[in-house]
């Protein structure tokens, strides 16, 4: 029971901020993937940052289970999934979690979005086989160094949770570097929103 | 409306915190799959069937990681599926509070108006399609934007930053191709 309250309370949150962010809102992700306006970008690196400081520290104090981190397998198909849902992500300014809140707040064309997102998750159901038979999923759960406690491989002997301190900061600082555009008019003097 | 990024990013960044803290790290994508299960049980009731230890379906997919898909399809009052179900509920009472999305946005978001004019057939086609080839991609990926990009990254999880590489490197030629006109 104690689960499922803690899925409303952190579910609608998590809801709350990505409206609140405009990450619910096509025209955000249009000007963040046109590089028009990095807004959002620097928003969602300024997010992990902050996520991976507090996470990797609270380990290091003791008061974070190290046990409550599930890192998923690296393999080629996360690469070629990744074209895949950016290219989807750019032409429909919606991903799986956005398109559930931009339709939520009541945008028309993110229904669409989920009715396609349900028969296209359908499809990748029935055609998974196919897939596990290229050996494009195998893989291992890598993460960037070793973290204490946890069962993971990593890509470094440095130890991960120091690494992931230094990361975090590393990813908050880019928010800050980044630049309010990349591209389009008044790249030099467009005024944050 | 919209936050600034630091106040709207640092309590982005609280909400992934208190996940992993309390529960685990943020997914979406899988709960697609979850519905579908749920969907294609009552079709064909026998697509997920109960074993002495658990679940399992006829579909290998379902089936895989000891069914724990079939498993979750089967009982869909657990964590994962009612935290997206609560996340919409959150999208839509922020939304609310801050004087709901503008009738003309909620039939055309202004970045098509721009580029395509009143052609919401066309928008409603795009979007179809853009979510066919956003949930095949993330199933095929193993998570989305939430559960490799965000939590992978903030985990300094390796398919993070894979997956991060391939979303960016389609994802921004294709909005510059498509969307030449800025709202």
């Amino acid at each position: 029971m104690t689960t499922i309250i803690l899925a409303i309370v952190i579910g609608a949150a998590f809801g709350a901020v990505l409206d609140r962010i405009g990450a619910t809102d096509p025209n955000w992700i249009g000007k963040m993937l046109s590089l028009t306006n990095l807004h959002l970008m620097k928003a969602i690196m300024l997010a992990i940052g902050v996520g991976s400081v507090l996470m990797f520290s609270g380990q290091m104090l003791g008061f974070v289970d190290v046990g409550h981190m599930s890192v998923k397998t690296a393999y080629a198909g996360v690469f070629i999934g990744g074209l895949l849902l950016g290219a989807g992500w750019a032409a429909a300014g919606y991903c799986p979690g956005t398109g559930l809140g931009a339709a939520a707040s009541g945008r028309k064309d993110a229904w669409f979005f989920i009715a396609g997102g349900l028969l296209g998750a359908a499809a990748y159901m029935l055609s998974y086989p196919f897939w596990k038979g290229t050996g494009l999923l195998s893989g291992e759960k890598l993460t960037l160094g070793a973290v204490p406690g946890a069962n993971y491989d990593s890509l470094t002997t440095l130890p991960g949770d120091v690494l992931g301190l230094v990361m975090g900061l590393v990813i908050m600082a880019i928010a800050f570097a980044l630049p309010d555009r990349l591209r389009g008019q008044g790249a030099h003097l467009a005024p944050a929103e | 409306m919209t936050l600034n990024w630091k106040t709207g990013g640092l309590l982005l960044g609280l909400v992934f915190f208190a996940a992993v803290l309390l529960v685990k790290p943020i997914g979406v994508s899988t709960q697609f799959v979850i519905f579908d299960a749920i969907l294609g049980d009552i079709a064909t009731p026998d697509l997920i069937t109960q074993t002495e230890d658990g679940y399992t379906s006829s579909n290998a997919y379902l089936a895989k990681s000891g069914g724990k898909y079939a498993k979750n399809a089967a009982n869909p009052l657990n964590y994962s599926f009612v935290f997206v179900l609560a996340m919409m509920v959150g999208a839509f009472g922020s939304a609310r509070l801050r004087g709901g999305v503008r009738a003309d946005e909620r039939k055309l978001p202004a970045i098509w108006y721009a580029n395509y004019g009143d052609t919401p057939i066309k928008r409603y086609a795009v979007t179809f399609l853009g979510g066919f080839i956003v949930l095949y991609g993330a199933r095929l990926a193993g998570g989305c934007t939430s559960g490799h990009m965000m939590s992978g990254m903030m985990q300094t999880a390796v398919s993070g930053y894979i997956f991060a590489a391939g979303a960016f490197a389609a994802a921004i030629p294709v909005s510059i191709m498509m969307y030449k006109k800025e709202a």
